[in-house]
């Protein structure tokens, strides 16, 4: 019971990155439409950024702002990471009159780098449907296997 | 403005991306009128704009902007060569941002991506050279979205290389990336099917990596290179998992970026069917940049003790880059294109690479790093070559290369150097990697390597003097219409024998360069390898010379 506290309640969070990543990864490889295979992508994509933000996430902890002082948002992240908790190096330093407990605001910096890695998302499938499109005017279907025919069709 | 230099470099191409879309803007309006009326009658056209002229300048307003962007890259590049050979590591704070939590961007170079960012610069450079009429006739009409593609892809890989901070990596692996996708997708009719494989496989790669950092960021809280590192160092996280498993899913993102011996399928389509300008950009670059970040990741990141100790993966990826090298050069031989057969050469090229890498010794490491350097210049010389003789032959099979030391002497000229230098010939810089790594294979004892080496040079003289032989002493089949290369027009002008008919000089002048290139790497490589070294040795691999 132990084992199942620690592996699997305690870490939902990856259970469900992993399983999500499984799915996209499967329709990538296995799913013979091409859209599908974008739609795997996104969903590959979007397990990543969750568990990048459930990585930020700590118990009782608000949004990191700090409002009467501009500079001590940044302090707060260092506390480091929400599932190891491992919260040592960095964040607690002296502000002089203010101190601010790093325990008591959200981790900023992974929900920071996922708002840019949405935009990579956002542009690959962009780049991807823009692609499968071209492949649907020059041969006229989507679906894997009858591009692979009259691809070797045209070939012989 | 040297002090700069490092931000320079990639501001220079940035800004001329945004300046080449917008040359671009006025395109669609005045293309979308003479493309539709091909079949109405003329008058219904525009009378008061002649449609070649404009469009004709726009072509050359971005490939000056293109050109003059590159050059400041390579002055940028160059600069910081000097300052590192001089002062040792530069370190570049974006924004001036050099907070000790590792927020701050940092832009790093030392003396091994100092060297490979002038070999970047330099490729690119000259591949945009080339590319100057390449491009409107090989994507009419779409010249500013080709050179935009073509400066933020050559933006992206710079970027990879002197970046000093884990998830800027990943931003710039994917604007390479991405640019890369719109390149190749740019060819011809297959292109788009080849690109789109490349899409879904590289996006996995990229995830990878990205799921990587997380892992990385998770245990040491930091994303700055040199400080994982550190953090790692002294909270003695060698033997986490969590830092394993970083160290694997990395690794396996760039692979699958590198085309490493597995996982290679997506390369050979789509650098065989991609616009031939960007064949030239991206087959040096991309998998030689990838590379370079797996080096970057061993020594930087992880560390070689961590590395080559913890994971214990060292023998199996030397076996592995073996196998990948005599394999592909296997699938080498039995490709009848000329392009095709190229591009498994440059997938046993990554075995090179990435075997020497993980011999885990000095000359194994000072060898892989080398050859980063020779075979981008190697692999640019061979598709700027192999994209001048299909583009003047009209042919894309090797067997259609007849009687060409005649017609194209100075072309063949230095495709042959390139072919020597693939092949290993002395005075060529790809006898000396070949040198450095052979004699790191043999120290860290792992037979099987070498004698990959030694098998795909062997393959590689077979592929090249079949080409030779068929260039020099070959003859036109009576009947030479060739149904394997489909696409390609039959309209042959008369093939004289005897008349000298050179590609033009913007075609011909880079691979010359590219060439020469070759025989100077060749000749200065003491002088490169001292280079590599003063960075090499903080790393005190087995059997470095202190």
């Amino acid at each position: 019971m132990d084992f199942f506290q620690d592996i699997v309640i305690d870490r939902f969070n990856y259970w469900i990155y992993v399983i999500l990543m499984m799915i996209g990864l499967h329709a990538m490889i296995v799913k013979n439409n091409l859209i599908k295979k974008l739609i795997g992508m996104s969903i590959f994509q979007a397990a990543i950024i969750l568990f990048f933000v459930s990585v930020g996430v700590k118990d009782g902890a608000t949004i990191p702002i700090v409002s009467h002082h501009g500079h001590e948002a940044a302090h707060a992240e260092a506390g480091g990471a929400g599932g190891g908790g491992h919260q040592d190096e960095g964040g607690v330093q002296d502000h002089g009159d203010h101190e601010i407990n790093p325990d008591r605001h959200a981790n900023p910096l992974p929900h920071v780098l996922m708002l840019t890695a949405i935009v990579v998302g956002v542009a690959t499938l962009g780049v991807g449907l823009a692609v499968a499109q071209k492949i649907y005017r020059e041969y006229g279907t989507l679906e894997e296997n009858e591009l692979l025919e009259k691809l070797r069709s045209n070939d012989g | 403005m040297a002090d700069h230099a490092p931000a320079i470099l990639l501001i220079a191409p940035l800004f001329a991306a945004i300046l080449v879309s917008l040359a671009g803007i006025r395109i669609p309006a005045r293309r979308r009128i003479p493309a539709a009326p091909s079949d109405e009658p003329s008058i219904g056209g525009e009378p008061f704009e002649s449609p070649e002229f404009p469009r004709l300048k726009e072509d050359k307003v971005c490939f000056m902007l293109t050109l003059g962007a590159l050059i400041v890259s390579e002055v940028a590049a160059l600069t910081m060569l000097g300052q590192v050979i001089e002062g040792g590591a530069i370190r570049y704070f974006v924004g001036n941002w050099s907070s000790p939590l590792g927020i701050g961007i940092e832009l790093r170079v030392d003396h091994i991506n100092a060297l490979a960012l002038v070999m970047i610069s330099t490729v690119a450079l000259l591949a945009a050279f080339y590319s100057n009429h390449r491009v409107e006739e090989e994507t009419p009409g779409k010249s500013s979205q080709y050179y935009t593609m073509f400066l933020l892809c050559a933006m992206g890989l710079m970027g990879m290389t002197v970046t000093g901070d884990a998830f800027n990596l990943y931003v710039l692996l994917e604007v390479a990336a991405l640019s890369g996708y719109a390149l190749v997708a740019m060819g011809d009719k297959r292109a788009a099917v080849a690109a789109f494989n490349y899409i879904i496989i590289g996006t996995i790669g990229a995830s990878f990596y990205l799921l990587g950092v997380g892992y990385l960021y998770i245990k040491t809280g930091s994303l700055n290179m040199v400080g994982i590192q550190e953090i790692i160092a002294e909270q003695g996280l060698a033997e986490s998992k969590t830092i394993q498993v970083a160290f694997i899913l990395i690794l396996l993102g760039v692979f699958i970026k590198m085309a490493f011996f597995p996982l290679y399928a997506w390369l050979p389509n789509a650098y065989t069917h991609a616009p031939s300008t960007s064949a030239c950009l991206m087959a040096p670059l991309v998998t030689k940049v990838s590379i370079y970040i797996m080096v970057r990741m061993m020594l930087t990141v992880f560390g070689p003790a961590f590395a080559f100790d913890s994971i214990g993966w060292g023998d199996a990826v030397v076996v592995l880059a073996a196998i990948g090298i005599i394999a592909s050069s296997v699938i080498a031989l039995a490709q009848t294109e000329l392009k095709k057969m190229l591009c498994f050469l440059v997938v046993a090229e990554v075995g090179y690479m990435v075997g020497g890498a993980w011999l885990a010794n000095h000359h194994g490491m000072v060898g892989a790093i080398y050859h980063i350097l020779s075979d981008g210049f190697m692999t640019l010389c061979m598709f700027l070559g192999a994209s001048i003789l299909v583009v003047k032959t009209r042919q894309t099979a090797i067997a259609g290369l007849v009687d060409l030391y005649r017609k194209m002497p100075l072309t063949m000229a230095a495709f042959t150097l390139g072919m020597l230098s693939m092949i290993g010939v002395p005075p060529t810089c790809g006898f000396f990697s070949k040198y450095f790594l052979i004699r790191g294979g043999i120290e860290a004892g792992q037979w099987l390597y070498v004698v990959a080496l030694l098998f795909s040079s062997l393959v590689n003289a077979i592929l090249f003097f079949r080409i030779i032989e068929k260039a020099f002493f070959g003859e036109l089949p009576a009947a030479e219409a060739d149904p394997g290369h489909g696409h390609e027009e039959q309209g042959h002008p008369e093939d004289e024998p005897g008349v000298i008919d050179e590609a033009p000089l913007s075609m011909v002048a880079p691979l010359a360069i590219a060439a020469a290139g070759l025989v100077f790497i060749g000749l200065n490589t003491r002088e490169i390898v001292t280079v590599i070294e003063q960075t090499l040795n903080a790393y005190a691999l087995t059997g470095g010379g202190g």
